[in-house]
């Protein structure tokens, strides 16, 4: 009794904190645009009982996602973040794994402390941290400073408000999350593997992508996802380091929630988005559990 | 005139009929460490190997002649391991040099000399299937695809495997990874095969099992196999020759017997086997050597191999084997009396402890030939220990 008590707990936590929120949010995007506190309508009022139930659900409909069909924008905004979140992972997985492989090989005693100065980002706020790319990046930032003084450019790059700006800004946020699966792959990979491999005739390269790479690959796709998912929806980074050609389905809804005050579109972006994004989540699932099943 | 397939049974009925003499016969010819003309695959030189300060392997030099079964056999962290991997490459010497087939192996690195490694561990590739594991090494070698479905067949069939070609490691027991380990060393016909404890997580059953495997397989395909065990047992059961290491030195490499028999310290002496060290003095009685071992106790008397100065300190060594169990005193060299404190009851031999007047302990080991509950001796009995003068083992120092 009390152990299913236990069990309770994460599905309460679902329910309160991610179902109930997206029937609410699901809800609005059924309903029309009204100039109202909320706006939108129609309003459950419970005072008038099942009739004022009926009334209620007969207003509610599909426009607004039939509405999304209907401007390019907004399939055009989908598969442009789909397009920046998957060169960003890949970006992402680039830069990670080799910072991922020295950690697993340094010394052992020196691991604690590398595993924390991967984490020590998280100690400053997100936001600052993104402003920071700003000052870096821009015209007169930093980097153009330095790459000026060297004489390596005569002119200064262009970097801030491009689609640069946002890969560079998800690669640096997300690396953590993508280093942390592969280091935890390439920690617990037997080193005397690749020695059977290099034994059995293997160079130091054919070993890597015949072994160590295969091996790590659990470690891989729990990264690719972990940086992939968030990086579809996201907004501060295209919308503090992005330009106005930076299209991304996180800023448009932003947009339609705060300039256009669209709340039932929105919502439709967002329930859509949501589901967009449940694919990949349920793949990342798989992976999971095949990786939890190997193990046992 | 070798059986197809050579298990465990096979085998034994095998050393039990007439074949007997002939497998002696085969042994005592094959000794190429005392043929001078003999060149052997593998020369250590003065080899030494130090980790920062820590020496791990120290001034070995040390042959090892084609066709030999080869164990290294010492206790944990004796440097073992080091001496493999040596040979495989993962390590190269501090000083000294190896060869071989007379070729210094320095600059070769491991994916290009033609040894082959089974590891403690196994190090079977998780990811891949058995049939893919064996075929590994092939592959690599850029071999024909249908050359190498046949030796990987050929190696599944020698390892008894066939069945499994398609599962992965983890779906198999651990005998079976085993064997799939060594099936992967062995398909590329490498001059040598090194065996890093091969056997050691197998239970004592399979162990013996797999020890005749094995003997079978070096038998068949040829190869020199080098292998390391801490276990004596082991060692004696499937070596040609033995090198018994202490702290990176070899004590000694000779056959097992030989070690068994004639060990040359008191450290091989009591590495392998049971025996019953006592520590005296000697002094030469014609043939003979008399050693005085303890007030009131006879000397011990014994022909030795070893030259020993007139009262100089030694040791003297007598296995429980050798040592026979009276009720009555017997008309014989080294004859003790003494007590009855304890009885080791194995089923197929009984150990006898023997305490004599002046404390010492002798043990005593007879074969319970006769079925019976009753022992032939029993605690607190008094009884007479004997062995001839030819059973104990003289150690200088
Ligand atoms: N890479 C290494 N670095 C430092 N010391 C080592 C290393 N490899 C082995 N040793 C040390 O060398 C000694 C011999 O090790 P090893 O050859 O593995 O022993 P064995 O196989 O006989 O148990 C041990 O004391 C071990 O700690
Ligand atoms: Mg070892």
């Amino acid at each position: 009794m009390r152990k299913s008590l236990v069990y309770l707990i994460p599905f309460l936590w679902l329910l309160a904190l991610f179902f109930v929120p997206f029937l609410i949010v699901f809800k609005i995007s059924l309903s029309d645009i009204a100039l109202a506190r909320p706006p939108y309508m129609p309003q459950l009022d419970l005072s008038e009982g099942l009739a004022g139930i009926r009334a209620f659900l007969s207003e509610l409909d599909f426009e607004n996602f039939v509405f999304l069909t209907t401007d390019s924008l907004y399939w055009k905004a989908y598969l442009s973040s789909l397009r920046i979140a998957l060169i960003a992972t890949f970006l992402t997985l680039l830069v990670g794994y080799p910072i991922a492989y020295g950690m697993a090989r340094a010394p052992h005693h020196w691991r604690p402390t590398l595993l924390m100065l991967v984490i020590l980002p998280f100690w400053t706020s997100f936001l600052i941290r993104v402003y920071a790319w700003m000052g870096i990046l821009g015209q007169e930032g930093y980097l153009n400073q330095v790459l000026l003084w060297t004489g390596l450019i005569s002119e200064p790059l262009s970097i801030l408000n491009t689609n640069t700006a946002v890969y560079i800004g998800v690669v640096y946020t997300y690396l953590p999350f993508m280093i942390l699966p592969i280091y935890a792959a390439l920690e617990r990979l037997d080193i005397s593997l690749i020695e059977a491999a290099e034994d059995l005739g293997c160079s130091r390269t054919s070993a890597f992508w015949l072994v160590t790479f295969p091996l790590s690959r659990p470690g891989v796709t729990a990264g690719c996802f972990l940086v992939f998912i968030p990086t579809i929806g996201e907004f501060v980074i295209p919308s503090l380091l992005g330009g106005s050609k930076t299209l991304m389905i996180g800023k448009v809804l932003w947009e339609e929630f705060f300039s256009n005050r669209d709340w039932p579109v929105a919502s439709a972006v967002a329930v859509v988005l949501l589901l967009i994004l449940i694919v990949p989540i349920i793949f990342f699932q798989k992976n999971q559990q095949r990786q939890a099943e190997a193990d046992a | 005139m070798h059986p197809a397939r050579f298990t465990f049974s096979t085998r034994l009925t095998f050393l039990k009929g007439t074949d007997l003499a002939e497998t002696k016969d085969h042994q005592a010819v094959f000794a190429p460490w005392e043929d001078p003309n003999e060149a052997p695959l593998i020369r250590f030189r003065g080899v030494t190997k130090k980790f920062g300060t820590f020496t791990a392997i120290h001034d070995v030099s040390l042959d090892i002649y084609r066709k030999e079964f080869f164990a290294l056999l010492g206790p944990s962290g004796c440097g073992k391991t080091t001496l493999m991997r040596l040979l495989a490459g993962f390590e190269t010497p501090t000083e000294g040099q190896i060869e071989l087939d007379g070729h210094d192996i320095a600059p070769v690195p491991p994916n290009q000399r033609a040894v082959n490694m089974m590891f403690q561990s196994y190090a079977l590739f998780p990811h891949l299937s058995v049939w893919e594991n064996i075929a590994f090494g092939l592959k690599r070698e850029g071999m024909a695809k249908d050359k190498i479905g046949d030796r990987v067949t050929e190696m599944l069939r020698l390892t008894r495997l066939e069945q499994f070609g398609r599962r992965k490691p983890h779906q198999i027991s651990g005998g079976q990874r085993q064997r799939v380990a060594l099936a992967r060393s062995l398909a590329k016909a490498p001059k040598l095969l090194l065996l890093d404890e091969p056997l050691g997580a197998l239970d004592k059953k399979l162990r013996e099992e797999t020890q005749f495997e094995l003997m079978d397989i070096q038998e068949k395909t040829g190869t020199t196999f080098v292998i390391v065990t801490h276990d004596q047992e082991e060692a004696m059961t499937v070596a040609s020759r033995v090198a018994v290491m202490d702290a990176g030195v070899l004590k000694q490499v000779a056959t097992p017997s030989q070690i068994y028999e004639n060990p040359n310290s008191v450290y091989v002496a009591g590495f392998i086997g049971d025996v019953t060290i006592l520590q005296g003095r000697a002094r030469k009685d014609g043939e003979r050597y008399l050693v005085d071992w303890a007030e009131g106790q006879p000397p011990l008397v014994t022909h030795s191999g070893v030259e020993i100065g007139p009262g100089e300190t030694c040791h003297y060594a007598i296995r429980p084997e050798k040592v026979e169990i009276h009720k009555d005193r017997p008309d014989d060299d080294n004859v003790l009396h003494g007590k009855v404190i304890d009885i080791g009851y194995l089923g197929n031999i009984s150990t006898y402890h023997v305490e004599l007047a002046n404390g010492q302990i002798i043990r005593a080991q007879s074969f319970n030939t006769e079925r019976s509950t009753r022992q032939a001796f029993t605690w607190e009995d008094e009884v007479w220990v004997n062995w001839t003068d030819r059973c104990g083992i003289l150690l200088a120092g």
